[in-house]
């Protein structure tokens, strides 16, 4: 594929240089007019190209509608479906705009491109014009902005209740922790200070919370619980974002920064679902037609997972982790098996 | 290529857009050229100024490239370089003797824009010609005269964030810093706060936009307005919404932090004055199209960048109203729905008023024209490109593509998306090529271009009163006397039989009112 796009552009550089030096001969001897501005010539020949042009802007847009819109990537969280709603509403509103001022702009470049004789109008001030097209979108936003804004405090208003379950989710130059509360559902005391040997969160071995802690390199989280995440840092600025939970807090060293949702499709059934399956197939195929891949790199099943999204570093492009969202019942079963925090240190 | 090339390229490729290019080049360049002529003075208020605030780019640019060929690389922490990241050299290579380089090279930048831009703003407040009222200025003016305030209020910020980094790279404070363990080791740093370095950064990032929109902006209504041969629409609409943008964009940076891990109700207040900005915008976009409706359209390249650039501005404008909104931004942050975004409204639209202000200009700052065939070729290829390249990247942004990533190799859920990735570099490679046109058109004609005449493009502003042959002062005699306002293109008489002046079009600033004709704008 690289070899073809260097091709591309060898070829491209080309005829760029071929083009110049013809337009460059064309423009100069034969052209009786040659001052440089543009004349009724120019003006007819460019205004039909805004035509053209147009045609070309919706038929990218429309191609892009048609072809990429499928990437957005489905949702599994309580408040995806709200998200996807005001995005969509967003999304078309800016595109009915778009459309609509785009053929505005190309249509009157097109249609008074310059005539020798056309009188333009002088046409200086309109109040009530202005009035409209202020007030219009004064509306417009002003909804815009008030259903924003009651997504947003419902989304970051997170209230702890019995069954919430919080986690902690550790970052460091170039991966992830998570770290659960145990059975006392208290997470126990961490700071980098304290990182040592197998310590390697910094939790402070003398405060009781922190024994019964479970550090894991797998997010499993149960279905249909709601999950209120601390962030930590170790070193640098990280970003925790979960693409498919519509959800994303920065993580700041010297600062415990939070972010919540509740899981509603587990793994096993967003693999199933339609989109996945199709996607999926679509990916394998391309991965068996990959020679870079090894034979048992080509097989993808999909996982849910969690990446940095804050410049980190050299390896930021490769900072993951795996989130599996499960049954309660599995998830007990996963989190009974993990090694507590008490455990680890007296093994060692 | 090793990932941390990649970052040091992309990193630098921010900062030296931002600052060295569009800044520099719009408010550097323009302002300095049409300060003077558009109000009718011999000179920029204090020259020694501006002979300090060139030389101090020129050191700072020197700085800035010659931070290439430091041992472990240029700054690579992002042009945003957040702290820690580009406080610790064990963090990243680029972080060290390249960041203490990027740090030098921008505040010897920011101490040149200040001298610059307080420069403008006394020039434009104090050396304005006989009737020329602020209210008679050209709108060029007005943007480079508020873009140079906005300058002043928003650069200091940034000066201080600089220092504060510096100090705590260099001298052991914790500013910015706190609870760090990093290659084995626990910093001594303590109590400083990353999300303090963002608020003072995003003080003047966010300003910075409009730094380098605004005087795009305000070239764009003189090139529009003189080639549609039409009174720029609202021309009082224009003036306010350049104001209220200024004003607004000082108080919108939070928008960029919604996920920083600040106050959630801050988010809403940031939400709340971000969408506002759309109500300007909005303003200025229906006023060119009212300008170009019902024209006389002279479509000349520097036009065609123009009415490019009202289109990129549109499209790239509108899926601000999508990131501005908080709870939007938690899912498309940082990723490529951004990139696209920013380029179309702040990068392409900027670039395009910064070529249309050149190909215009040009006559007056070499005495010569520059070929108009090769305009139009480099602005088709360019047009078709800049959409093409971001107008899908929007998708892949929205497929949960981050930024600033080396490659996507990593994620399998990603692989379906390199076709994309391959368009927009084809779209990438042709649009870069065909800078190329530009390239060898403006130094071309520099030396070889048709000779120009003194009023090439039938303009009303003082600039065209001047001789083509550069001379110190401007203007060989006296300094123009002002009548009237910039904008009186097609005008006609009192009983609409004729042009103001029988068979021309355009009535120049220096004209005094002529008989049978009504008086605008008074």
């Amino acid at each position: 594929m690289i070899a073809l796009l260097i091709i591309l552009v060898a070829a491209l550089l080309g005829i760029t240089i071929w083009q110049i030096s013809k337009i460059f001969k064309l423009s100069q001897p034969v052209e009786s007019d040659d001052s440089q501005i543009a004349n009724n010539k120019d003006n007819e020949k460019q205004g039909k190209l805004f035509l053209v042009f147009i045609v070309f802007l919706y038929g990218l847009m429309i191609y892009s509608f048609w072809e990429l819109s499928k990437f957005y990537a489905p949702g599994a969280s309580d408040h995806a479906a709200e998200y996807d709603q005001l995005f969509f509403i967003s999304l078309g509103l800016i595109m009915f705009v778009q459309v609509i001022i785009q053929f505005l702009i190309h249509w009157f470049s097109y249609k008074y491109r310059g005539q020798k004789g056309r009188k333009a109008l002088f046409y200086a001030d309109n109040d009530k014009l202005e009035f409209i097209w202020t007030i219009i979108p004064v509306i417009t936003l002003a909804a815009l902005i008030i259903y924003g804004l009651f997504s947003w405090s419902k989304i970051m208003n997170v209230e702890e209740t019995d069954e919430t379950l919080v986690i902690e989710i550790y970052a460091y130059q170039f991966d992830w922790r998570a770290r659960y509360s145990g059975e006392d559902r208290t997470l126990g005391e961490a700071n980098v200070r304290f990182i040592e040997g197998v310590n390697q969160l910094g939790l402070n071995e003398s405060d009781p919370y922190a024994q019964d802690d479970i550090i894991t390199t797998e997010l499993h989280l149960p279905v249909d619980r709601p999950v209120l995440f601390k962030f930590r840092s170790q070193d640098v600025l990280h970003s925790a974002y979960f693409p498919f939970f519509r959800s994303q807090m920065n993580v700041v060293p010297g600062m415990i920064t939070q972010f919540g949702f509740t899981p509603t499709t587990t793994s096993k059934e967003i693999r199933n679902s339609e989109y996945m399956v199709e996607k999926v197939r679509n990916i394998n195929e391309i991965r068996e037609n990959n020679d870079n891949l090894g034979p048992d790199e080509k097989e993808y099943e999909f996982e849910y997972y969690l990446l940095c999204n804050k410049i980190c570093g050299v390896s930021h492009y490769n900072m993951q982790m795996k989130i599996v969202v499960e049954t309660e019942e599995e998830y007990q079963k996963w989190i009974e098996e993990q090694q507590s925090f008490g455990e680890l240190t007296a093994q060692n | 290529m090793d990932p941390s090339i990649y970052l040091a390229l992309s990193t630098i490729h921010g900062t030296i857009m931002v600052f060295y290019v569009l800044t520099a080049g719009l408010s550097g360049t323009f302002s300095n050229l049409l300060i003077p002529l558009q109000i009718g003075a011999r000179d920029m208020a204090s020259g020694f100024m501006n002979m300090i605030s060139y030389w101090l780019f020129f050191i700072s640019s020197i700085v800035i490239v010659s931070s290439f060929f430091v041992e472990a690389g240029p700054a690579s922490a992002g042009w945003t370089v957040y702290p820690p990241l580009s406080a610790l050299p064990q963090a990243i290579g680029g972080s060290g003797l390249g960041m203490t380089l990027w740090l030098v090279a921008i505040t010897i930048f920011i101490a040149s824009s200040l001298l610059g831009s307080l420069n403008y703003i006394v020039t434009v407040l104090n050396l304005r010609t006989e009737g020329m009222s602020m209210t008679r200025l050209p709108l060029t003016i007005w943007a480079f005269f508020v873009t140079a305030i906005i300058g002043v209020v928003s650069f200091p910020v940034l000066l201080a964030a600089g220092l504060l980094l510096l100090m705590d790279r260099s001298f052991g404070t914790s500013f910015f810093l706190s609870d760090i363990y990093i290659q084995g080791e626990v910093l001594s740093y303590q109590g400083g706060s990353p999300v303090l370095y963002e608020h003072l950064f995003w003080f003047l990032g966010h300003p910075e936009v409009y730094i380098v929109l605004l005087p795009a902006l305000g070239i764009t209504s003189e090139i529009i307005a003189t080639n549609s041969r039409k009174p720029i629409f609202g021309y009082r609409a224009m003036i306010a919404s350049i104001l209220a943008i200024a004003f607004l964009s000082t108080v919108v940076w939070g928008h960029h932090m919604f996920v920083s891990g600040m106050n959630p109700f801050l988010g809403s207040v940031f939400t709340f004055t971000t969408l506002l900005i759309a109500i300007p915008s909005g303003v200025k976009a229906f006023n060119y199209i009212t300008t170009l409706w019902k024209g006389n359209l002279q479509l000349n390249p520097a036009m065609l960048f123009s009415i490019g650039l009202v289109s990129t501005f549109v499209t790239g404008g509108l899926t601000g109203i999508i990131l501005g909104d908080s709870t939007l931004d938690i899912n498309v942050h940082d990723t490529y729905f951004v990139i696209a975004h920013f380029h179309l409204v702040m990068g392409i639209s900027a670039l395009y008023g910064l070529l249309a202000g050149v190909y215009h200009w040009f006559p007056k700052m070499f005495g010569r024209m520059m070929n108009k065939n090769l305009g139009y070729v480099h602005f088709w290829i360019t047009a078709v490109g800049a959409y093409g390249i971001f107008f899908p990247m929007h998708f892949i942004g929205m497929a949960g593509l981050p930024r600033r990533y080396y490659k996507f190799t990593e994620f399998p859920y990603f692989d379906d998306l390199a076709d994309t990735n391959i368009l927009i570099s084809v779209f990438a490679f042709i649009t870069a090529s065909a800078q190329l046109f530009f390239v060898y058109n403006f130094i071309h004609s520099i030396f070889y271009g048709k000779k120009a005449e003194q009023n090439p493009w039938k303009s009303n502003t003082l600039e065209w009163t001047t001789p083509v042959k550069h001379i110190h002062g401007n203007w060989p005699g006296e300094i123009p006397k002002v009548y009237r306002w910039p904008y009186d293109y097609s005008k006609m008489n009192k009983d609409e039989t004729e042009y103001v002046i029988p068979g021309q079009d355009f009535v120049p600033q220096n004209v005094p009112l002529q008989e049978n004709e009504e008086e605008l704008n008074e």
